[in-house]
């Protein structure tokens, strides 16, 4: 799985490289010709900046949004491990003719129902009708088990996914020195398994980050909704939302790395 | 002695749709200590599958395969404990990818507490220079060609010392050019005195190692005798039919 997109190791330029160029000399043209680049519009970006951010330490609301976003993402992240782990051994166990025919259908079950909703309307089922009368449980806690319990279904497919894609010759070759099958599969089975899909858990979290930024319609105040409450302070329409789809990407981008660190990693010995 | 007796051995699959397909249809043999056998056949007349019954890769439907005396085939048989005893060396080779070379050898001999991890690394460097491949030790398996997996294979079987070896067409899945490498190991193996069951479709190599030739066909023995017997004298039209067509004669 190694990936196509590493400019670093380019030489020169390619074609896509010439048309982002040519965009960014576009954008350039436009805001110059619109006046953008003028002393008076420099100062006014300047004036709103500050409004939006330095008084009273706004940006403060940012940070603590930030906190809340990744507090829930990683909490969720964890359900969503363990309901992933537990869902998919029950499948693959009952393939391999395990007697656990109610456990495989609740198991399928839930992963049908929470893949087949949204996330967002899960969240609200959670938080105004499950929850609807555990007014001093903290909504952030909701959020968590709500996001865990949907990340779990997807998860339990990743997992899953990763246990079958292992040549069912590895099982064979495993039993065939004698091992028996939990030593097969801890020994030889999810090792191999557990490799190929570190990228798609990160992948899930990376996923994660972005779903709860909807988190605001419970009120919590996660990164985007600290945004809005800088719009409905300031009454400025674009800064703070750009602000905070900036902190949205680089946060992506930096997790993104890390999944191409971890996968050139991960494939070392590998032809 | 018969390190392996094999009684009326049937194994019937039913397929998704319904279909049942009989496989073996009551196979009975006997493998003697030092022995080599080679099985031939057409391609699904059984001859895999009767193999993978041996160390119960397949249970078999029916009958009883015996193993030094033990009926492995028997409900409260530990077959894990029977089949560090029958080595078996597959088509596909299957190394474990997750591992070096090394640990491919000593996994099994560590955790079956066969031998101290010291002696298991004593023993892995021994059994790669016996099959050629000593350099390799530390190699992961993605970076070893066809030929030399399946030598590392070999040595992963006999690793856990085994009494018998079992070969699934071991070097079907080869290129030509590295079939010579691993048929010379095998050639060394059953010169010192392994007992060794060998399906394979290199009749030129089963003429020259067996003692013994099986032609299986629809899931039974239809002929059986010395290689010169069946090679250069067939008796059945079936098994002329077939040597006629793999040997262009």
């Amino acid at each position: 799985m190694r990936n196509n997109f590493d400019f670093s190791k380019r030489n020169g330029a390619g074609r896509g490289d010439i048309v982002l160029g040519v965009f960014a000399l576009f954008l350039l043209y436009l805001l110059y010709s619109s006046g953008f680049f003028t002393a008076a519009a420099w100062q006014d970006f300047n004036r709103r900046f500050y409004q939006n951010f330095i008084k009273d330490r706004r940006y403060m609301m940012l940070v603590d949004g930030l906190k809340a976003t990744l507090f829930m993402t990683s909490g969720a992240t964890l359900i969503g491990l363990t309901v992933g782990l537990i869902l998919s051994v029950i499948r693959v166990a009952y393939k391999g003719g395990a007697p656990i025919p109610v456990l495989n259908k609740l198991a399928n079950t839930y992963i049908t129902v929470l893949r087949g909703t949204p996330a967002m309307v899960q969240l609200l089922i959670w938080n105004f009708t499950i929850f609807a009368s555990a007014r001093n449980l903290n909504t952030q806690y909701i959020a968590i088990l709500a996001f865990g319990l949907n990340s779990g279904a997807y998860v339990a497919e990743i997992f899953r996914g990763g246990i079958e894609s292992i040549d069912p010759g590895q099982m064979e070759a495993a039993r065939s020195l004698g091992l028996n099958y939990t030593d097969s599969m801890r020994f030889v089975i999810l090792p191999q398994a557990l490799k190929n899909v570190i990228p798609m858990l990160f992948n899930e979290f990376i996923a994660m980050l972005k779903e709860t930024s909807v988190a605001g319609y419970i009120g919590i105040d996660d990164l985007t909704r600290a945004g809005q409450n800088i719009q409905a302070l300031t009454l400025e329409h674009s800064q703070p939302l750009v602000m905070v789809a900036i902190i949205y990407l680089v946060i992506v981008l930096f997790l993104t790395h890390l999944v191409r660190k971890l996968e050139e990693w991960l494939s070392r010995g590998r032809r | 002695m018969a390190v392996i007796e094999v009684k009326d051995l049937h194994k019937t699959f039913i397929r998704q749709d319904g279909r049942i397909l009989n496989v073996l249809n009551g196979i009975s043999t006997e493998i003697n200590k030092g022995e080599k056998i080679a099985v031939i056949g057409p391609s699904g007349s059984g001859k895999s599958t009767f193999l993978r019954c041996l160390n119960q890769m397949e249970e078999p439907t029916k009958g009883t395969v015996i193993f030094n005396g033990e009926d492995i085939t028997a409900p409260g048989c530990d077959i894990n404990r029977v089949r560090r005893k029958m080595g078996m060396v597959f088509q596909h080779f299957h190394l474990f990818p997750h591992l070096t070379v090394r640990k491919n050898l000593i996994l099994s001999p560590v955790r079956h507490k066969l031998m101290t991890p010291d002696e298991a690394e004593v023993k892995a460097q021994e059994l790669l220079a016996r099959v050629g491949l000593a350099d390799k030790i530390d190699e992961w398996p993605d970076r070893l060609s066809g030929g030399q997996k399946q030598r590392v294979a070999i040595a992963r079987a006999l690793a856990m010392n085994p009494e018998v070896l079992l070969f699934d067409e071991p070097t079907s899945a080869l290129d030509p050019e590295m079939i010579g490498e691993v048929l010379d190991v095998m050639k060394e193996l059953a010169d010192s005195g392994m007992t060794m069951y060998l399906v394979t479709h290199e009749m030129g190599f089963a003429h020259k190692i067996a003692d013994r030739v099986l032609f299986i066909d629809n899931g039974i023995i239809s002929e059986q005798g010395t290689p010169d017997e069946v090679f250069d004298n067939p008796q059945k039209p079936r098994t002329k039919e077939f040597l006629s067509k793999v040997l262009h004669r």
